[in-house]
């Protein structure tokens, strides 16, 4: 073998390899979108999915006392409950569009790992005072804290 | 009157850009001094008026312009000072004004630096330069114009995007585009030294140092980009494999394997069109980085910004790849290797395998960033792969990369004896077993994190071996101890610089080791008075207060925090609420410290204050990212300053 087929081969070996981690990589961690319609036409216990949908208005429920957060996903056509440990991420809301990763459960609803709000990109005019409820919440903790 | 004007001084900016880019092709070929000096007074026309969009920006901004469209999205009338000035650059219009700004800045370098020094390749490179400019300029004036009209005029702005309304975005996105545009230099070089066929002594010095300047940019931006990631989104990470990270990352990468590989050509004249083919592929991921930031082609907590402008990004990319790599095609000829390849146990092929790695991380970064936009353009299937796709597939690169860390700078060229290998590495390998045997005494069972921390002895002993050995060589001219040292870090100041910038990389490596592995949090809901305990820390809420701020309300906690029962500090998380955002953001607190970090993230509370649920973390030796990121630039600005043994 001549020194320069050697550091071929060499090299091969070692793109090769780095290929079958890419491979491997990509095949254990790849994880699929589906929207609630799909998820409920096919659900696949146990299995990884990020589910993206809107967090359906009147859904959302906090514990904090146990950090159960629930609330439901939809697309329009179907809907999917969602339940999840721990408080929600900021921009995340009632109306607004969500991402959630987690799996299927056997009993009927999807356990959330990992909450991704997202970020609204719309314009908004600018307007006087803000939301009533911040506006409350902003007059109650003056109250407590004079 | 100020859009009509910034956008007439964009067009002839524009205008100069192309002018100066054709004269100074048209002298190349002629000879012609005049239009060389043309084609440089068109690149200081271009960069005063580029200067003044900057200016007529600011103006802008600081005179609350709300006709133009752009200050009236990122700014409102209770922005702070610095943040109306830094709104500038807080989203995509903005960015490319900057971007060109510093493009513009970098050719004036380049016209004082090499008029004189190099006059073959110097009319090449300022047509190059000015031509990428000129690509900017047309992106300033079609698909993303700064100075657009807003009717009719709001009273108030929107107001920049909270998240980036933090210390780190005055400096972060300014040091990473001083990266990003700097490596235009060595590419403009590039380009020059084939186009003339001079790619010899001059030229590696020259390409060499540019790039070591805009990598010293573009890693202290990836730092700062870190640091913000940590101390402003509250997740307790640094770095999530996001794709406006990646898209800052390969360059990085590539940059980094040219470092190494134009060594091999300098000393032993070969690897030539492997080296250009590096310059190119950095510059073209610098574009493709923004085009990926910029276009909103990708959907991340980064990307602010959607719009038209993704097919301008792609179609000079095709073309910038295509028309220097059939230059380097018709140039392959003069590019054959005068050295050859002796052993496989040599100095040229660890740096091969060095360049491999590099490149293959940076492959692998690239796939996992586009993969998904590909299934989805071409199967219609959505899918992500996250932060265990990057992890797996880079720990085993990166951990290689160390390894060769710590053999490539003592390993002989061309051949390595055995006693070669005996006298240098022997000690260092002994070091790094024993480390590694004592942390596992010690308790430490995680095998990625002894690896890693072994590797990291082992290079560390290997730095410390060389550099005693050259200290007490010197010492026998007669120095002390510590004028040897300083005389060698001066005067080999290119060795010594690429010593401490891994010191750097060691000790950062140390950092995500750590924190990857013996991190912890826990998310509890707290009554008032109630404490929780993380690993010997007891953290107790003690009561909510709000604050009007100028720009925003804020909701604030006070949470005493003891660790072992020592201390008492008081630690204030918040959540901040933004008129213009319809949710809050949480503003975190912690104290930093030299092991571990206290990091506490407001989550969620009663408006009576009666409980809040809050998110603890101790975050274990992220300190050490910053530490040796401080000393990784060190390193790079001492290997920036002039070669001491050439000015000699």
């Amino acid at each position: 073998m001549s020194r320069r087929s050697r550091f071929v081969a060499g090299g091969v070996i070692i793109v090769a390899a780095i290929a079958y981690l890419i491979w491997s990589g990509v095949s254990q961690s790849v994880v699929y979108f589906v929207t609630p319609s799909e998820l409920l036409a096919a659900p696949v216990p146990s299995k990884t999915y990020r589910l993206g949908g809107l967090v359906q208005p009147g859904s959302l429920k906090w514990e904090p006392k146990s950090l159960d957060l629930s609330f439901t996903l939809g697309d329009g056509k179907a809907s999917v409950p969602v339940r999840h440990k721990g408080a929600a991420p900021d921009l995340f809301g009632e109306g607004r569009g969500a991402v959630v990763e987690g799996s299927w459960t056997k009993d009927g609803y999807f356990k959330a790992s990992l909450i991704l709000a997202k970020h609204s990109e719309e314009y908004k005019a600018p307007h006087d005072g803000v939301e009533p409820g911040y506006k409350e919440l902003m007059k109650t903790l003056r109250g407590e804290s004079k | 009157m100020i859009p009509e004007l910034g956008y007439g001084a964009t067009v002839a900016a524009l205008v100069l850009a192309l002018w100066g880019a054709a004269a100074t092709v048209m002298s190349a070929r002629s000879g012609s001094a005049a239009l060389l000096r043309s084609g440089e007074r068109a690149a200081v026309g271009a960069f005063a008026l580029i200067t003044a969009c900057i200016a007529l920006m600011l103006y802008a901004f600081l005179t609350f312009d709300f006709s133009i469209q752009y200050v009236a999205i990122n700014t409102n009338r209770g922005t702070p000072f610095y943040y109306r000035i830094t709104a500038l650059w807080g989203a995509l219009e903005g960015s490319i004004v900057l971007w060109s700004w510093m493009l513009s800045i970098y050719t004036l370098i380049v016209v004082v630096q090499y008029r004189r020094r190099q006059p073959e390749l110097y009319p090449w490179v300022l047509s190059v330069m000015l031509g990428i400019l000129a690509f900017f300029l047309l992106v300033m004036t079609i698909p993303a114009p700064p100075f657009e009209r807003l009717t009719p005029i709001p009273p108030d702005g929107r107001g920049l995007n909270p998240l980036l309304q933090d210390s780190g975005m005055i400096t972060h996105p300014v040091a990473l585009y001083l990266g990003f545009t700097g490596f235009t230099v060595p590419f403009a070089f590039a380009m020059a030294g084939l186009i003339v066929g001079r790619t010899g002594e001059e030229w590696i010095t020259i390409t060499r140092r540019w790039t070591i300047i805009a990598w010293y940019f573009l890693s202290l931006g990836l730092l700062i980009g870190g640091w913000w990631s940590y101390h402003v989104l509250g997740w307790g990470g640094y770095w999530a494999w996001d794709p406006v990270e990646n898209a800052a990352f390969m360059p990085w990468l590539t940059a980094t394997a040219f470092l190494h590989s134009v060594m091999v050509q300098e000393r032993r004249r070969m690897l030539k069109l492997w080296n250009l083919s590096l310059i190119i592929l950095t510059f073209g991921l610098t574009i493709f980085g923004t085009f990926l930031t910029r276009s909103g082609i990708i959907g991340s907590v980064h990307s602010f910004t959607q719009g038209s402008i993704g097919i301008f990004f792609l179609g000079f990319l095709a073309l910038a790849l295509l028309g220097s790599f059939s230059l380097l095609a018709s140039r392959m000829e003069r590019l054959r290797a005068e050295g050859v390849l002796d052993s496989v146990v040599s100095r040229e092929s660890m740096f091969l395998l060095n360049n491999l790695f590099l490149v293959a991380a940076a492959f692998t970064v690239f796939f996992g960033t586009v993969f998904p936009l590909l299934s989805e353009a071409v199967r219609g299937v959505k899918i992500s792969v996250g932060a265990p796709f990057f992890n797996l597939v880079n720990i085993p690169v990166f951990l290689s990369l160390l390894f060769l860390m710590g053999v490539g700078p003592l390993i002989a060229w061309r051949r390595a004896s055995a006693e070669n290998l005996k006298r240098n590495f022997l000690k260092p390998v002994l070091a790094g077993f024993v480390a590694a045997a004592a942390l596992r005494a010690v308790g430490v069972a995680n095998g990625l994190v002894l690896t890693a921390m072994g590797l990291v002895v082992f290079v560390a002993s290997t730095i410390a071996l060389d550099l005693f050995r050259a200290v007490r060589a010197r010492r026998r001219s007669g120095d002390g101890w510590s004028a040897a040292t300083w005389g060698l870090l001066l005067r080999q100041n290119r060795r010594y610089g690429g010593f401490i910038v891994h010191l750097g990389i060691l000790v950062v490596a140390l950092g995500v080791a750590g924190s990857q592995a013996w991190s912890v949090q826990k998310e509890v809901t707290l009554d008032r008075g109630q404490s929780a305990e993380l690993a010997g820390y007891h953290v107790r809420f003690d009561g909510l207060s709000a604050s009007e701020e100028s720009n925003h309300a804020k909701v604030t906690g006070a949470f005493t925090v003891t660790n072992r029962g020592a201390g008492g500090d008081v630690l204030h998380p918040a959540k901040k609420f933004y008129p213009q955002d319809q949710s809050p953001i949480a503003a975190v607190d912690y104290r930093l410290g030299f092991f571990e970090d206290i990091y506490v993230v407001l989550g969620d509370f009663a408006n009576d204050g009666s409980h809040a649920t809050i998110k603890v973390q101790v975050n274990r030796m992220v300190s050490w990212l910053w530490m040796g990121g401080f000393v990784l630039t060190l390193g790079a600005a001492l290997a920036i300053l002039p070669d001491a043994r050439r000015t000699a």
